[in-house]
């Protein structure tokens, strides 16, 4: 019995569903490239951002919002995790992921760890596009920033599994969408910056400070031009930790009380 | 092999387990017998260990499934009342999957798999996406994938629901063949009677609790025949219960 075949198993499996759903695959490129060739090219003579950290000179606004869709790219894989972790409670497939004689915490890891992975490829995939069609990618930044991307891509599958684990049947994650995704990445440094946002609307910035988005946008940012943000680093980090505890928690053992009653014919059919 | 020992579960203060005890010895099949809702789902979901009892203990192969889950399951192929199959991939990846869950290399488990696809005839159709099988396919699919890791004990929760009956009938005759061959136990939990032989043991589950156990014969001597049918609630003439040797 050896760990690693358990992941590489958990790893392939996730990477031939991602390349067999090939609408996935496409909306997954297709999404953040659309904010980048339309909002930002469109936007990019009337947002003067000046010159703000990490970026040595008046920053384009096409330049700025890479992070943010990079971010982009992570949030959403997190949550289509989480959306497939649904779908598989519901055909049973996560009966066999959690069945499997590994402790509950290495199972849950290896399907985030494997997760993230694939929004790795996605997120290369995406930055390669950008800068075939001329965007300002930093090369060697998108390199240095592999284990960051790790990072980040950890915390927000570990939210999506919190959130899968809350969420009971496979109708109900059209809120995630609405309740989570789009005030997460509106609400964030991904499309503006955090001085901008406390010019306009103080309750926003705070809002913006609490997201854990916000945190690792910035640390993403400040990577790809290597600047060393630990703030961000340290809080990415706390939040991956307090999702993955919490995820690990959802999925303990469905724990059973003490009978009060006895059952009658009506409830055994819940049995 | 299985222990299990006065287990009680409830769901929202209602009684699903009431003080269950049971056991299978190696080699044996122990068919849980009882209507829809009786409880064996939730017997099963405790014996994997995603539910977990407030009273009661269960072992498998000496290993205590609370406290020692992933050694416990280690010894256990489990087959749900669900199909867990993914449709999307084919009958090879589906099993090199299960197999690396088991820790085992792809490798290794198609070769472990190779002998029981032939036997189970869908050596054919190992390249073939689960999706296009039949159900009785499908089915033989997840007993050879819970077999890969050579398990000691067996759990098999209504392996036959919505087969017919020749389908239903080639699977409880292999699953007996293997128990025999390989000293596998089994633990099947089913509501229909025609699915019991009468060398099995027998577990009759009711609102919960253990009505009867024993030798299969020997319940149906004590309960009668006719009334352990209705007790289960599962179609399925007696007669074949009563006329199968195994």
């Amino acid at each position: 019995m050896n760990p690693f075949n358990t992941f590489r198993a958990i790893l392939t499996r996730d990477l031939l569903r991602f390349t067999q759903q090939r609408a996935r695959f496409f909306s997954a490129l297709v999404r953040p490239l659309l904010w980048l060739f339309v909002f930002s090219v469109g936007f990019r003579n009337a947002f003067d951002l000046g010159t703000i950290p990490p970026y040595d000179a008046p920053v384009p606004y096409d330049t700025y919002i890479l992070a943010g869709l990079i971010g982009m790219i992570q949030l959403f894989n997190g949550m289509q995790n989480s959306l497939s972790m649904v779908y598989d409670r519901e055909m049973g497939s996560m009966r066999l992921l959690m069945t499997a004689p590994w402790p509950r915490w290495f199972l849950l890891g290896a399907r985030l760890l494997s997760g993230t992975i694939v929004s790795l490829f996605q997120v290369y995939g995406f930055l390669l596009i950008a800068a075939i069609f001329g965007f300002d990618v930093p090369l060697l930044g998108s390199l240095v920033l592999l284990p960051v991307l790790l990072m980040t891509g950890l915390m927000l599958g570990a939210l999506g599994m919190v959130l899968a684990a809350r969420i009971e049947q496979l109708e109900n994650f059209a809120g995630v969408m609405n309740f989570v995704i789009f005030p997460m990445f509106f609400a964030s440094s991904a499309l503006y910056p955090l001085g901008q946002l406390e010019a306009s609307s103080q309750i926003l910035h705070w809002i913006a400070l609490v997201n854990p988005f916000t945190w690792a946008v910035e640390l993403i940012r400040h990577s790809l031009y290597f600047s060393l943000f630990w703030e961000a680093a340290g809080l990415v980090l706390g939040f991956a930790v307090l999702f993955s505890v919490l995820a690990v928690l959802g999925y303990a053992p469905k724990q059973g009380g003490s009978a009060t009653t006895k059952r009658s014919p009506s409830e055994r059919s819940t049995a | 092999m299985l222990k299990v020992s006065q287990l009680s579960f409830a769901y929202n203060g209602i009684a699903a387990l009431d003080n269950v005890t049971l056991a299978v010895e190696r080699g044996k099949v122990a068919a849980l017998l009882g209507p829809n809702g009786a409880g064996k789902s939730t017997l099963m979901s405790i014996i994997t260990g995603q539910f977990a009892a407030k009273s009661g203990h269960v072992t498998i192969d000496g290993r205590d499934v609370a406290r020692q889950r992933p050694q416990a399951l280690k010894a256990t192929g489990i087959v749900f009342q669900s199909p867990t199959l993914d449709l999307d991939l084919t009958v090879a990846q589906n099993l090199s999957y299960f197999g690396g869950l088991q820790g085992m290399t792809p490798g290794g488990a198609l070769e472990s798999a190779t002998p029981w696809l032939d036997r189970f005839e869908l050596a054919e159709r190992r390249n073939d996406k689960v999706r296009i099988l039949s159900g009785g396919q499908r089915r033989r699919v997840e007993i050879i994938r819970a077999l890969l890791h050579d398990p000691k004990l067996l759990l098999l929760d209504e392996p036959t629901t919505g087969l017919d009956v020749p389908t239903r009938q080639s699977i409880v005759r292999l699953v007996h063949e293997l128990a025999a061959e390989k000293q596998v136990s089994v633990l099947w939990a089913t509501h229909l009677v025609d699915e019991v032989y009468e060398t099995d043991d027998l577990v009759v589950l009711q609102n919960g609790r253990v009505i009867d156990t024993g030798l299969c014969t020997d319940v149906m001597d004590r309960m009668g025949k006719s009334d352990l049918a209705a007790i289960a609630g599962g179609s399925g003439p007696t007669d074949q219960l009563a006329g199968r040797t195994s």
